[in-house]
């Protein structure tokens, strides 16, 4: 495929990463933006992967269990004391 | 948001290396950091346990079969911090000899428990098979007169406010359902890159696996996700 051809809808999606994790070669890119300015159908997914991407880095875990952190703070008060500081 | 959690958690602790929880640590800070540890500063360990049990117990899951396994991996992480401090020298960041220290203790562990296969060897096989990022009848065929590989059924709108809707508390427990479901080498890059919020290079060292096959995996892993949030949309609208 050249550079100057066009990019399918099919082919897009599947460069979606690439586009987004800046590893697209320049003239791929030129034809993935330029695609994205023409389809709204792709325009909306890559919209999608964009706030996927958001909202997956806002996923937080349970805050540490309390056991957790007295045993750990346990842990660090013998360590220190063996030690001897 | 984790800097939010970390600063509520922290404020309890009182001191004042607790007043500052960025995300990531500069340079200077991190240097300081080491230093308190070495000194047995509590609060540095306090704030160190703050922000990395999370993280930590996330990734000893892809590892061990059960959390309270993956609990106890976390521990001896601790442990591991402890004794390994003195020598630590830095050449790592902190965050990364930590993760180091955890995925040697879960392998091993995992292997205890039954569970062990090489990541390279089931990456290497996910990455091998084709598995492309939507149905093929989401496509019009190649040999369409006008509009070949274009749009048959593109994908619709989430509505005017996106972030509402994913940010919901079920639509979350979704999402975390929807990475448990992932093959194995998907849910580990995705979970360290798009959860955890590793760098490419973190994850490509921690994994030992090559830029080219994170990405593959990264793409196949949110492409699943991505579907998989729209069919519950979907399903949602009726």
């Amino acid at each position: 495929m050249t550079a100057q051809e066009e990019m399918s809808c099919k082919e897009l999606v599947e460069l979606v990463t690439d586009y987004l994790e800046g590893a697209l070669p320049a003239p791929d890119r030129a034809r993935f933006e330029e695609h994205i300015r023409q389809c709204p159908g792709c325009e909306t997914y890559l919209d999608q992967m964009r706030h996927v991407i958001r909202t997956l880095g806002r996923l937080t875990e349970d805050s540490v269990p309390p056991a957790a952190k007295a045993t750990f703070l346990e842990t660090f008060r013998n360590w220190k004391q063996a030690r001897g500081s | 948001m984790n800097e939010l959690k970390s600063r509520l958690t922290l404020a309890d602790l009182g001191p004042s290396l607790a007043d500052e929880a960025p995300d990531s640590l500069a340079v200077s800070e991190e240097g300081a950091l080491i230093q308190a540890l070495r000194n047995g500063d509590e609060a540095a360990f306090a704030l160190v346990v703050n922000r990395f049990s999370g993280p930590l117990l996330r990734v000893a899951m892809l590892y061990v079969p059960s959390r309270a396994v993956a609990e106890e991996v976390v521990q001896e992480t601790w442990v591991g911090l402890l004794q390994g401090i003195d020598r630590f020298e830095g050449r790592s960041s902190l965050k990364t000899w930590l993760f180091s220290i955890l995925t040697n203790r879960a392998k091993t562990r995992g292997q205890q428990e039954g569970r062990q296969i090489p990541f390279s060897a089931f990456s290497a096989a996910e990455c091998a098979s084709d598995e492309p990022a939507l149905e093929p009848e989401r496509f019009l065929p190649a040999d369409h007169s006008q509009w070949p590989d274009h749009w048959a059924l593109p994908p619709r709108s989430w509505g005017e406010s996106p972030e509402k809707r994913l940010l919901a508390r079920e639509t979350r427990a979704y999402l975390a359902d929807a990475i448990a479901a992932l093959p194995p080498a998907q849910r580990e890059v995705i979970t360290l890159r798009d959860v955890e919020q590793w760098t490419s290079q973190e994850v490509c060292n921690a994994l030992g696996i090559s830029e080219t096959n994170q990405r593959v995996l990264l793409h196949r892993a949110r492409s699943r996700v991505r579907r998989s949030l729209e069919t519950y949309f979907e399903k949602a609208q009726g």
